[in-house]
């Protein structure tokens, strides 16, 4: 415990942050589903971004992850200002993402969804699958030593398996920063835990992470700090150590922004 | 040393029944092994049926067999293609009639403008033919696709709105008129007694085949050894080489027996002058150039869908569209893509349609979108997306075919034909959701 603690005062926050988010807004027919949310996260920092369903999380990571593109805003990456507005762009910079829904290909196999959009080829410019089905399985042995299905559509795999190819498909790339959309909603309590080692591992080695749910208990004690989202705007964002869980409950169902904090837009002036 | 090996064999496994055993030893798909069953089933059974009600077995004669591969090939090249199309979730209708302007355009072509250019009988007729059919088909597809893919019209109603289009385009270009006859090398790509390479060349087919196969199973065995994967046993190996080879020889014997009609023959030695000897000459006609069209279709396709990026992210996009776009897959230039390979596809069909014919008509490939759908189907495309090969489009198309000309051989009408087709359709979709049902 007094582990993690120490790891939390490490995080460096003097430099130039990896990725910072400023002033986003987007809408969809009227409606504004980001109004003007700036974020920040720095190398080795595990940020967790609160909110209810429908708060405005989910797109906010979406215009960072290059699904959707921002209609006002700047993004900087490790300082330089950064033109994301495909998934490939995102990958460019090393932002990698680990979607609620996985994206998963389901109809292909492990291998197939590893590499999807970044296959392995041959001299020839074939795929080479047998080199592709290697990489897997070495990588998969690491992640999820239980981890046998290899030619199987993934479909066929357990929620926990298909979770891992996600996982696995995110870190191999050299990600530099790591977006996780709800990681552990569909998991069982020992996969949760193995998600919560993943996580420290990958901080250790300097990446940022963003931990996205909308459970406080998911994402309090792994986030060295919690910005909450409410009705597309930041109410407040907090070092995890200054606020408490009900305190950062008050921020996500009442916009309150407690003393702790520093506030944003959305926190409630009363 | 028996245990170690059987361990990293697949199909080692005693408890299941011989059978099942055998399946999974070879890796062979069931629903290839129905499909056959199937191609089997309604070829004796036309024959017999013939046999029995006409007096006459004409199915399991060369001759039907041989008219058979050769009006498969227009199908089956269009089928490949096709899969693609489904396993995308998209559909295209307008195959029957895209083939039919293409032939037209085709057919002004090469009888109308370039003989004036280049002079009656210029060699370069047939290939710039060619060309302007696959590349306007190539056009056209990817018309299709743009509006599919950037404008967001689904692919149903821009593919029927195209069926209506291109067939009254058909008519249009020359005003309902027949283009007759095309260009003399032209037409060898449909077939017909001197559209064939004879028994000679279909033996030196039927060799490299062998070899082929031969390579393949050698090359995938070296494969999963250096990367340490399961091995097929050596007999299965053995099972699936023998038995792919015999398929080779099979058809090379029946394409071979076939023999040039004694008119022709009489013709061709004229023409040559060759002396025919007392017994008559008998010339084989051998693998049909059109039959050789579509195998190489096949091949190629084949290698796209499976050893390339492109056929890797068509099976994506199929099995998750959404996932495919956040892996950073432009979704959108596939479609365009897919159709426009599609109509690349479409025009080598119309060569092959129109060359067969002798002609260009506004009414050349009507229906045939169809057909090429059922032979997707039936070959295992999946129209909840995803799913789908090639060689099972193909030996669908084969099916489909055989369906048609037995029933033209046996003497049903027009009107009963029509009913079986769709009835086959409807019936190969259902059969195709139980059997995903019962796998899955």
């Amino acid at each position: 415990m007094t582990d993690t603690a120490t790891q939390v005062d490490a995080v460096d926050r003097s430099g130039t942050p990896l990725i910072e988010m400023k002033d986003i807004s987007i809408a969809f027919g009227g409606i504004k589903a980001v109004d003007h949310a700036s974020i920040d996260l720095y190398p080795g920092e595990v940020v967790g971004l609160l909110g209810h369903n429908g708060a405005g999380k989910s797109t906010l990571i979406k215009i960072l992850s290059g699904a959707y593109t921002r209609d006002t805003g700047q993004i900087f990456v490790r300082g330089e200002e950064a033109t994301i507005t495909n998934p490939r762009h995102a990958k460019d910079y090393g932002i990698e993402t680990i979607y609620q829904t996985l994206a998963l290909a389901d109809n292909v196999d492990a291998a197939a969804n590893l590499f999807l959009g970044r296959e392995l080829l041959t001299r020839w410019g074939t795929l080479d699958d047998a080199a592709m089905e290697d990489e897997t399985r070495r990588v998969m042995g690491r992640l999820n030593p239980n981890f046998k299905k290899f030619k199987e559509p993934v479909k066929l795999l357990s929620g926990g398996q298909r979770q891992s190819v996600a996982i696995a498909r995110a870190i191999h790339f050299n990600a530099r920063i790591l977006i996780m959309d709800e990681p552990t909603a569909a998991l069982g309590p020992q996969e949760t835990e193995q998600v919560g080692q993943l996580i420290k591992q990958l901080k250790k080695d300097g990446i940022g992470i963003f931990l996205i749910s909308h459970d406080i208990h998911d994402v309090f004690d792994l986030a060295d700090r919690v910005s909450v989202m409410k009705n597309g705007q930041v109410v407040g964002s907090a070092s995890t150590k200054d606020v408490t869980k009900d305190e950062v409950l008050g921020m996500i169902i009442l916009g309150k922004c407690p003393p702790g904090a520093t506030p944003g837009p959305g926190a409630s002036t009363d | 040393m028996s245990d170690n090996t059987s361990a990293t064999q697949i199909g080692a496994d005693h408890k299941d029944g011989p059978i099942v055993r055998f399946l999974r030893a070879t890796e062979v798909d069931t629903r290839m092994l129905g499909m056959i069953g199937a191609l089997l089933l309604i070829w004796i059974g036309f024959h017999l049926y013939g046999q029995i009600f006409n007096g006459y077995g004409a199915f399991l004669t060369s001759r039907n067999l041989w008219n058979l591969s050769v009006q498969t090939s227009s199908i089956a090249v269009m089928a490949t293609g096709m899969v693609l199309i489904i396993v995308t979730r998209h559909i295209d209708l307008s195959a029957g009639s895209l083939l039919g302007v293409t032939a037209m355009i085709m057919g002004v072509a090469q009888v109308w403008v370039l003989p004036d250019l280049l002079g009656l009988n210029n060699p370069l007729i047939w290939i710039i033919t060619v060309a302007i059919g696959i590349a306007f088909g190539a056009a056209i597809g990817a018309l299709h696709g743009f509006l599919i893919a950037y404008l967001g019209i689904p692919a149903f109603i821009v593919t029927l709105g195209g069926l209506l289009i291109w067939r009254g385009a058909a008519w249009w270009v020359a005003r309902g008129e027949t283009i007759a006859p095309v260009d003399s090398t032209f037409a060898l790509l449909g077939g017909g007694p001197f559209g064939t390479i004879g028994a000679t060349g279909s033996w030196i087919v039927g060799a490299l085949a062998i070899i082929g196969i031969a390579a393949m199973l050698l090359m995938g065995r070296r494969q999963r050894i250096r990367f340490g994967f399961p091995l097929r046993p050596v007999w299965a190996e053995w099972t699936l080489g023998l038995v792919g080879s015999g398929l080779v020889l099979g058809s090379v014997l029946v394409m071979n027996s076939y023999l040039w009609p004694k008119g022709v023959v009489k013709r061709y030695a004229e023409a040559n002058n060759i002396v025919v000897p007392e017994g008559g000459l008998e010339i084989s006609h051998g693998f049909a150039i059109p039959v050789l069209i579509a195998i190489t279709v096949g091949i190629f396709m084949t290698f796209l869908v499976t050893r390339t990026r492109f056929g890797r992210y068509v099976f994506a996009i199929g099995g998750n569209p959404e996932a495919a776009e956040l892996a950073g897959i432009n979704t959108k230039r596939m479609t365009l893509m897919i159709f426009s390979l599609m109509g690349g596809l479409v025009g080598i069909s119309a060569v092959i349609a129109s060359a067969r014919l002798n002609a260009a008509t506004n009414s050349l490939g009507q229906l045939d979108e169809l057909y090429v759908i059922a032979a997707a189907v039936i070959g295992g495309t999946s129209f909840a997306g995803g799913i789908g090969t090639i060689y099972g489009a193909m030996l669908g198309a084969l099916v489909m075919q055989s369906l048609q000309s037995g029933m033209v051989l046996v003497g049903f009408d027009s009107a009963v034909q029509q009913m079986v087709v769709g009835g086959v359709l409807i019936f190969a979709v259902w059969l195709d959701t139980i059997y995903r049902r019962n796998s899955v």
